[in-house]
């Protein structure tokens, strides 16, 4: 075999020191099908070099933890009843930029095998989007391709998409994220492990044939977006949700044979990634023989092979003596599938191409945990936090109620607050008789666990502007509004999937938001009980301009709802019920739409939030749900109380009548961003039982006003009817979309 | 009464329809696959939601050639009780056991939200329960659902009592707002000349139970049953 350059080694990504710790681990120098190899497995994507030092610092322990966090495909929580929620959110950030339809839909399809992969069938899907200016051509073109991309990809899978957030802001132009999650429910004990298990048992590939795209594709998320970067088309993978749908069920009938020893999924880095993690993880080796890969095109080379990211593929270990099992399963469903290599006890992974050894490389050292690269970088105090320090409140003036009528009609206009209905139409939200919410509207999904009393509450939540101006407060506002709207939808919080999503991390700006974004993740994390089971992290969000995207910590959690009664909803029950406000009200515009995009601040501190103060008023609503005192809850978020109060009325076919407080500018009344509150209606023979029970849990309870049959009213004033705040909330997407 | 659910590759709703069948006739539904070329004695055949075969090429385009359709059809012209939702009446309009086709919406996006439907001719299999201008509350979803049929053929299924719902408004209304894909004349759901052949866009299987808060969809299954048993 050919040793292979460093130059070579370079244009594949590696660092020189990386190429000496290669030569260094084989004893010798590599081909160029090793450092392929070696390239794509000590990329950013599969080893998270830059960041596992920080990731080990977050909580991942817990009494209902099943599967030790980043060790599996996805995350495993003990919910009861013997069965298992696995769950997890990953990113499709770089292929989504570049191909939007494709790079959406495989990242659903890649999830989703995360998911299936462990046994798990899923049961609902959510996702986190973000664009630029909805105004540009850009975003339209991102956008309506996204959304269509999971909708396709998702809606023929047969598993519906249930909840999700989709945000704007320029510094998402030219790098869009793109985060799906999946989760999926296994009885305890019978879930699957993505390991070799013992020597001498048959390795098999089976699903679509390989071919030559996406290759390098863990590479080219590993770096920054450019305009060069429409270069990178092919390795943006394509999609087959029927394929997945055959796999899936292929899947399921092959597990409950009972011939599989451990099985992985192809995403990232293809055949590499799933034979040497799956081997590292045994401590033991593989030979893989792969001319006897079924292939889409002829003439592949060992490394493309490899290297390839064709879609819908799953790598699995089958009993010895079991085959004949497992091709019954395959065949009965159409798919391809071949014998392709052996578990041994060498602790390599030796890939062979026609009997020719092609590459040999101890498992171990490729793999996170085991020899990759782990870099600790530097960081600096971002410059633009001088911009933030200087904001003051007083610099901006109050407004009238009358011209505050006017902010709300076009607050209610604002996209990232408006209805996101020409989003989730698009998507079969109803497939599989899951979803509870699709006729009781709530903060989270709910979705029920079928043959229990339970359900899940499932969130995705990340309010990027808050960690742009303080990256450890703006994350544990991120787990908290997760761990709200969990709450207030009567559920516990049970754990957490995070998406990380950063600009360049030898940017030490950058460097500096990650650090303490995961700070903060891991406080709250640890308040809130939430450990984290695991998820992905997607660096390198920004173009060559070096403008970063907002830090983006997506969080993904999960809640369990013990019972049915428990379950709240947020639209508003009945005219004559008293609307309160739970937690307290500050003078605080920070971070807000309103000052935001009314305004035109760009920079301005974090909102208001103290850890245990939401953790109180947390409690003290869920106390209130399961002791029968509420009939809505909402949490106030963008747009603060007022699009709070438009919203349950909005979902209750009713009116509302609020009055200002005093003491309180109306702007911060109205439209602040306030962390820790939450806006309940009681009716009026549960007042004085409701008023006790805020007084006794020591939170502030606030009588602000009442549930109407229909209008808007503030202090006495009419400001029209609902119609009026709903029609621009309804329409603004759609028609700007046009 | 003896349930079978037809399952093509590609089929993701056959499970909610079982769910809802033997919730109903307290029976596991007969799984018939796609390449069995017989019901199995099957009295009351279902052809659930989802994307046979990909729908790769046009929905229902490639399911018609299956063996088990030639299953089907025969039962279908021994009058034998036959009845498509979603994909299942892309279908059999395919296959021509249903007039008519399902076109792309006219907002050529695939579109999933609840619906009302009102029930047009109250003395079919599926609608005897149902009480004539009440309007229902039933989600649909799909991206190729707009009932299409040439002027003739239209004017016979009006004539014959052959559309069995119209896309309405929470009034009972079949306003042109009301109607999701530009269907022709609000149709979403029709019946073949013998009255034994049922085809719908929306999913009535997806609002039968109580924790779903709708069971709208509940009565036309139970108005099947209750016709079986009659």
């Amino acid at each position: 075999m050919q040793a292979a350059t460093i130059e070579q080694a370079k244009q594949l990504g590696l660092l020189e020191e990386e190429f000496h710790k290669i030569c260094q681990i084989l004893g010798r120098e590599p081909n160029f099908t090793e450092i392929s190899v070696y390239s794509v497995m000590w990329s950013e994507h599969c080893s998270y070099k830059n960041s596992i030092t920080w990731l080990k610092t977050l909580p991942r322990e817990g009494s209902k933890m099943l599967a030790a966090a980043g060790e599996e495909n996805a995350g495993l929580v003990d919910i009861g009843d013997g069965l298992a929620c696995c769950f997890k959110i990953e990113s499709h950030n770089h292929p989504s930029a570049i191909e939007p339809y494709q790079g959406a839909a495989t990242g659903v399809g890649g999830i989703n095998r995360d998911i299936f992969s462990m046994g798990a069938r899923p049961i609902a899907q959510l996702n986190s989007l973000r664009f630029g200016n909805l105004k540009t051509d850009r975003t339209k073109w991102l956008m309506k391709g996204v959304v269509k991309g999971i909708g396709d990809y998702g809606n023929a899978f047969g598993i519906p998409t249930v909840g999700g957030e989709v945000y704007f802001d320029d510094c998402y132009e030219q790098n869009n994220l793109v985060n799906a999650m999946s989760v999926g429910i296994v009885p305890v004990g019978k879930s699957i492990s993505a390991a070799a298990g013992p020597p001498g048992n048959p390795v098999y590939i089976f699903g679509s044939a390989t071919g030559k795209d996406g290759i390098h594709g863990a590479a080219f998320a590993s770096k920054d977006m450019s305009e060069d970067s429409i270069q990178d088309l092919p390795s943006v993978q394509v999609g087959d949700p029927f394929w997945e749908k055959l796999i899936l069920e292929a899947t399921m009938e092959l597990i409950e044979t009972g011939a599989v020893v451990g099985m992985q999924d192809m995403g990232a880095a293809g055949i590499t990634c799933s034979t040497s993690e799956m081997s590292a993880k045994s401590g033991v080796g593989m030979d893989v023989w792969l001319d006897k890969v079924p292939m889409r095109q002829a003439d592949m080379k060992a490394w493309e092979l490899l290297l390839s990211e064709s879609q819908e593929r799953m790598l699995v270990v089958v009993q010895k003596g079991m085959e004949q099992k497992a091709i019954d399963v395959f065949e009965k469903w159409e798919i391809s599938y071949a014998h392709i290599g052996e578990v041994t006890d060498s602790g390599r992974v030796r890939y062979y191409m026609n009997g020719v050894l092609e590459g040999d490389i101890p498992a171990e050292s490729l793999v996170l945990g085991g020899g990759a690269p782990v870099y600790k970088r530097e960081w600096t105090i971002p410059a633009y936090f001088a911009e933030i320090n200087k904001f003051s409140l007083d610099s901006i003036s109050d407004i009238s109620l009358e011209q505050a009528r006017e902010a709300a009609l076009k607050l209610c206009a604002e996209p990232n607050i408006a209805s996101k209905r020409w989003v989730y139409e698009q998507y079969d939200s109803m497939v599989g008789t899951v979803n509870q919410s699709t006729n009781k509207p709530s903060d989270a999904a709910v979705v029920m666990v079928k043959g229990t009393n339970k359900s899940l509450a499932l969130t995705v939540d990340c309010n990027s502007r808050y960690i742009f101006a303080d990256p450890d407060k703006g994350t544990q506002i991120a787990v908290a509004e997760a761990a709200r709207n969990i709450r207030v939808t009567g559920g516990v919080p049970t754990g957490v999937t995070n998406c990380l999503n950063f600009g360049n991390p030898y940017n030490t700006e950058v460097y500096y938001q990650f650090k303490h974004a995961i700070d903060g993740m891991g406080k709250a994390c640890r308040k809130f009980d939430t450990p984290v089971t695991g998820g992905n992290v997607s660096f390198y969000n920004q173009s060559t301009n070096g403008n970063a995207v907002y830090p983006t910590p997506t969080i993904g959690m999960v809640g369990i709802i013990e019972k049915p009664e428990h379950r709240m909803s947020l639209d508003f029950k009945a005219a004559g019920d008293l609307i309160y406000l739970v937690g307290k009200a500050h003078n605080d515009l920070g971070s807000s739409q309103y000052l935001a995009k009314l305004k035109g601040v760009e920079y301005s501190p974090c909102p208001h939030f103290e850890l245990d103060e939401e953790y109180a008023v947390q409690m003290a609503v869920y106390g209130a749900i399961t002791s029968g005192l509420l009939q809505s809850t909402h949490d106030i978020s963008e747009g603060g109380l007022f699009v709070a109060a438009l919203e349950s009325a909005m979902a209750g076919k009713l009116g509302f009548d609020i009055c200002t407080l005093s003491g309180m500018r109306n702007d911060a009344w109205l439209f602040g961003e306030g962390q820790s509150r939450v806006l309940v209606s009681v009716s009026s023979d549960k007042k004085a039982a409701f008023e006790t029970a805020m007084q006794q849990a020591g939170v502030s309870a606030t009588h602000i006003g009442t549930v109407q049959t229909a209008g808007v009213v503030v202090n006495g004033n009419s400001w029209g009817e609902v119609s009026d705040f709903a029609r621009p909330y309804n329409t603004v997407i759609a028609e700007a979309i046009g | 009464m003896k349930c079978g659910v037809v399952i093509f590759p590609g089929s993701n709703c056959d499970h909610d329809l079982m769910v809802v069948l033997k919730s109903l006739t307290g029976e596991d539904p007969v799984k018939l696959w796609h390449q069995n070329p017989s019901i199995e004695g099957c009295s009351h055949v279902f052809l659930p939601g989802g994307f046979s075969y990909g729908d790769y090429l046009r929905s229902g385009a490639i399911a018609k050639l299956s063996p088990v359709m030639k299953a089907v059809s025969e039962h279908a012209a021994n009058g034998g009780f036959v009845m498509g939702i979603c994909n299942g009446f892309q279908i059999l309009c395919e296959s021509g056991l249903l007039p008519g086709a399902l076109l792309r919406n006219t907002n050529m996006k695939f579109v999933c939200k609840n619906v009302h439907l009102t029930p047009i001719n109250t003395n079919t299999m599926v609608t005897t329960g149902l009480n004539a201008g009440r309007s229902l509350t039933i989600p649909i979803a799909h991206g190729e659902g707009r009932f299409y049929a040439d002027e003739e053929t239209l004017e016979h299924l009006e004539k014959n009592n052959q559309v069995v719902f119209r896309y309405c408004d929470a009034s009972g209304n079949p306003t042109e707002e009301s109607n999701p894909n530009g269907s022709l004349n609000n149709i979403a759901g029709v019946c073949n000349a013998g009255f034994n052949v049922f085809g719908m866009m929306p999913h009535p299987e997806r609002c039968a139970e109580e924790g779903l808060f709708n069971t709208d969809g509940r009565a036309l299954f139970e108005s099947i049953l209750a016709m079986a048993s009659a």
